[in-house]
């Protein structure tokens, strides 16, 4: 934590929100009193929200709140109950998609919505070719009008590389120049730190703040409390489609955001000291794989959280994917309860006790359109088999019940639904049920809580806490300084394929632990 | 543009390769193949092939597919026939007739893709089944055979064969829609990222149209060039030479899910198939034969594009630390 100390405030969340306009600056647009239904469902229940020209705002709260609804209003797709929105000093009961982009509003969706297989000018300039379909392509026209944008925003993009083969920073960058291209007075970004690095995100910052230069607003969605805290000026924060007040970000710290996001109030403390020394459930030595990592010694107890943290790129999710043995190593030694093992496939890897759960849950953990009870006995399947190879239901829906229902408390009804139906944090502890349920001795989770709202991230780290007490190994990877410094017992700092240093939480704070990665 | 144009050389790069090593192979194996006579008449086998992949090239950029065009070429072109024996006409009549004809079937195929929100593949395995089906049904199978003579008569251009003429017209203009007209760049979005083309504003019925449109109006154009060829009409002449055009353009380096394909690589594709095919029968090796070793040519171009992709894709994120 590095924000400076605040005055006493009220424990209850909602307190002292800041009048609009408070710094002078005149409102880009106020949407006032808007509700929104859809059917009998309120998602938006008298909700106002007053962007600033120029200024850098956060709208925050967890999944479901309504923030994707009242940035909908705004761009014109969706028409509200009631309210109004008052641009330019006319008030409008509802925007056209076409009359928010002319008043210069314009959306980044969290998947940017660029053409990989386009260069980048034709990215930026792909609104040309949509205005006039049987006029010639202006090359140099596109050209002049991307090298603008870029010349605004002091940042040099490869016009000609293809969207495709550039990094999801240099993509975004992409679509923030598409979205200038297009005179945009308020610029809306969701979600875009989602998938980037810190470094990244700095950049990122400072283009935004180029945008404030130019007089232009920046309006960003997301779930990052630090990141509120570095970037933003002014927080709306909505929860359950309410409003639960407009604040000024130097008013406020990230312990405060985070309990008016929940309206719950967390604590977040250190572990305490891991002392015992039994035999180490996984033991590495000089495990290297070329151009990944190199020469990693690694120790994890039963009952032991390892928090492993380190660049995108350090070799951290590589070195994962060689534990559970997917990414073969070229030297080193694997121990599992001091017995050497080779894991030459993922198969190998589950029989011996290891499992992971993978960074990217969507892709590579989960099949979205199936249920939550085939997604979770499909690693376990061989030893629900019963008579004649087939699978004895019986045990097949204990297991569900038990992990599902009993341990991980999923929010669901039935576990007949599908998985994409679910909130993030619930298709996490999906993901987590699944991995339990082959009853690992050690657990790799990659990024656990990418992607996942505070109050879902608490939530799982109830369950990291509950599965090391009942004696699992845990290797806990992530980029969130604050989450590995306040889950594991011991953190190690990879950088650039080799563990540069070990660290006891009790003796790091979150700024040494940022520099030693950061090295 | 330029990196597009380096992608592009890569792939186009190796098949003139392969091409140039068949071509070689060939010419030193067996002297017929390197003949004069033998070499243009391959040009001109292979001219209906290549007006019909043309349109399909268009359909698999903007990152849908036709499996129904053989089907049109073989509608349109008893049509077309049927309307210049009775009543007259010239070659400007026919093509316009061939062009409309082939393109409205072709819209119909987008208007089921669009309305049915069905997935283009089943769409237009149904609609070649409906088409064909009614041409047989109608026609009863019956060829015709007393096409005009201006229409079958021979015709060279500076002592270019008229098909292979009408092809490389075809292609050009193909070309040149796709690279420098917006519509073009519009059809590469909407096959690279058909969500991001709808929130950009393009007009996703319109463009369908326009690509289902297109390889309809080819299809029936190539269905006359080949009447013109054969000098007659049988209905199901052009059935089966489906999957062969879509072979030639997949080998051309066109991807199936869309966002990439050129003309340069497509007439890469057909020439390698077409030396492929001509060789061999010249070796006199059997026709079952030249099936089995073009579906090998194509799988490995296949598992070639997956691999470099692949290394691709990993040296990216390699870049991205």
């Amino acid at each position: 934590m590095t924000e400076a100390t605040n005055s006493p405030r009220g424990q209850e969340a909602g307190s002292s929100p800041v009048p609009s306009a408070s710094n002078g600056a005149a409102p880009f647009v106020e949407m006032r009193g808007i509700s929104k239904r859809f059917g009998g469902v309120r998602a938006l229940t008298d909700v106002n929200f007053t962007i600033l020209a120029g200024e850098i705002h956060c709208l925050a709260g967890e999944n479901g709140c309504g923030k994707s609804t009242l940035i909908k209003i705004l761009s014109g797709v969706h028409v509200p109950n009631e309210g109004e929105i008052i641009l330019e000093g006319k008030s409008y009961s509802h925007l056209s998609p076409a009359a928010s982009q002319r008043f210069g509003v314009q959306i980044i969706y969290q998947d940017l919505s660029l053409f990989p297989n386009l260069s980048v000018a034709e990215n930026i300039a792909f609104r040309h070719q949509v205005e006039t379909p049987f006029r010639l392509t202006r090359q140099q026209a596109m050209r002049k009008q991307a090298e603008a944008v870029m010349e605004r925003l002091k940042i040099s993009l490869p016009l000609d590389e293809l969207v495709g083969s550039l990094p999801i920073a240099t993509r975004q960058l992409v679509a923030i120049c598409r979205a200038l291209s297009a005179q945009a007075r308020l610029v809306v970004m969701d979600e875009p730190t989602a998938s980037l690095t810190h470094q990244e995100v700095d950049a990122l910052l400072a283009t935004i703040h180029g945008l404030k230069s130019h007089g232009i607003a920046t309006v960003f969605v997301s779930h990052r409390l630090d990141e509120v805290m570095t970037i933003a000026e002014r927080v709306t924060v909505l929860r359950d489609g309410s409003n639960v007040g407009t604040y000024r970000v130097r008013d406020i710290d990230r312990r405060r955001l985070g309990e008016l996001i929940t309206g719950q109030v967390f604590e977040s403390s250190l572990k305490a000291p891991f002392l015992t020394e039994a035999t180490p459930a996984l033991e590495v030595r000089g495990l290297t794989r070329q151009g990944q990592y190199a020469g990693v010694d690694l120790v994890v107890r039963p009952g032991e959280v390892l928090g492993i943290t380190g660049r995108l790129g350090s070799g951290r999710t590589e070195l994962a994917l060689s534990l559970f043995g997917m990414n073969p190593p070229d030297a080193g030694e694997i121990r599992v309860n001091d017995k050497v093992v080779r894991l030459r496939n993922n198969r190998e890897a589950i029989r011996h006790g290891i499992a992971y759960v993978s960074e990217d849950r969507l892709s590579l953990g989960l099949v979205m359109p199936q249920s939550i009870a085939d997604n979770t006995v499909v690693s376990v399947l061989d030893r629900l088999t019963g008579a004649l190879g087939l699978i004895d239901a019986v045990r097949r829906n204990q297991t569900i019940d038990h992990w599902i229902f009993q341990e991980l408390r999923v929010k669901t009804s039935t576990a007949d639904r599908p998985v994409q139906q679910l909130s993030g944090g619930n298709q996490q502890r999906v993901v987590l049920a699944k991995w339990l349920a082959t009853e690992p001795r050690v657990l790799i989770l990659d990024s656990p809580t990418v992607g996942v709202d505070i109050g879902a991230k608490a939530g799982i780290y109830q369950v990291i806490d509950a599965l090391a007490a009942r004696g699992l190994a845990i290797i806990l990877i992530s980029d969130e300084v604050e989450e590995v410094l306040h889950e594991s017992h011991r953190i190690l700092v990879m950088l650039s394929g080799r563990i540069a240093a070990t660290y006891d939480p009790h003796r790091v704070n979150e700024q040494e632990l940022l520099e030693a990665i950061h090295a | 543009m330029r990196k597009q144009v380096r992608l592009v050389f890569r792939h186009d790069g190796q098949l003139a390769l392969i091409i140039a090593a068949m071509a070689i192979i060939f010419s030193i194996v067996s002297p017929a193949f390197r003949s004069t006579g033998n070499l243009v008449s391959l040009l001109e086998n292979y001219s209906v092939m290549a007006i019909m992949a043309a349109g399909l090239l268009v359909v698999l950029i903007s990152g849908g597919i036709d499996i129904s065009f053989a089907a049109i070429a073989a509608v349109t072109q008893y049509v077309v026939a049927l309307i210049l024996i009775n009543a007259g006409g010239n070659w400007l009549v026919a093509f316009a007739l061939a062009a409309a004809f082939g393109g409205l079937l072709g819209v119909v195929n987008a208007l089921l893709i669009y309305y049915l929100r069905a997935l283009s593949v089943i769409v237009t395995i149904s609609t070649m089944t409906c088409y064909f089906a009614l041409l047989m049904f109608v026609t009863e199978g019956k060829s015709l055979f007393n096409l005009p003579d201006w229409f079958t008569d021979d015709l060279t251009f500076w002592s270019i064969p008229f098909p292979v003429l009408v092809a490389a017209i075809v292609l050009i203009i193909t070309a040149f829609i796709l690279s420098r007209l917006s519509i073009g760049r519009q059809v590469y979005g909407l096959g690279g990222n058909p969500e991001a083309a709808k929130r950009m504003g393009s007009n996703v019925l319109g463009l369908q149209c326009f690509v289902y449109g297109y390889s309809g109006l080819m299809a029936g154009i190539a269905g006359l060039v080949q009447a013109h060829r054969v000098e007659e009409v049988v209905p199901n002449a052009l059935i089966g030479r489906e999957l062969d055009v879509l072979a030639a353009v997949v080998l051309g380096g066109a991807s199936l899910t869309g966002g990439i394909g050129s003309v340069s690589g497509t007439i890469l594709g057909i020439v390698l198939l077409a030396i492929l095919q001509n060789g061999l029968t010249l070796l006199g090796v059997s026709s079952y034969a030249f099936g089995f070793v073009t579906g090998v040519v194509i799988l490995l171009s296949v598992s070639a594009t997956a691999y470099t992709a692949k290394r691709q894709a990993r040296s990216s994120a390699r870049h991205a630390v």
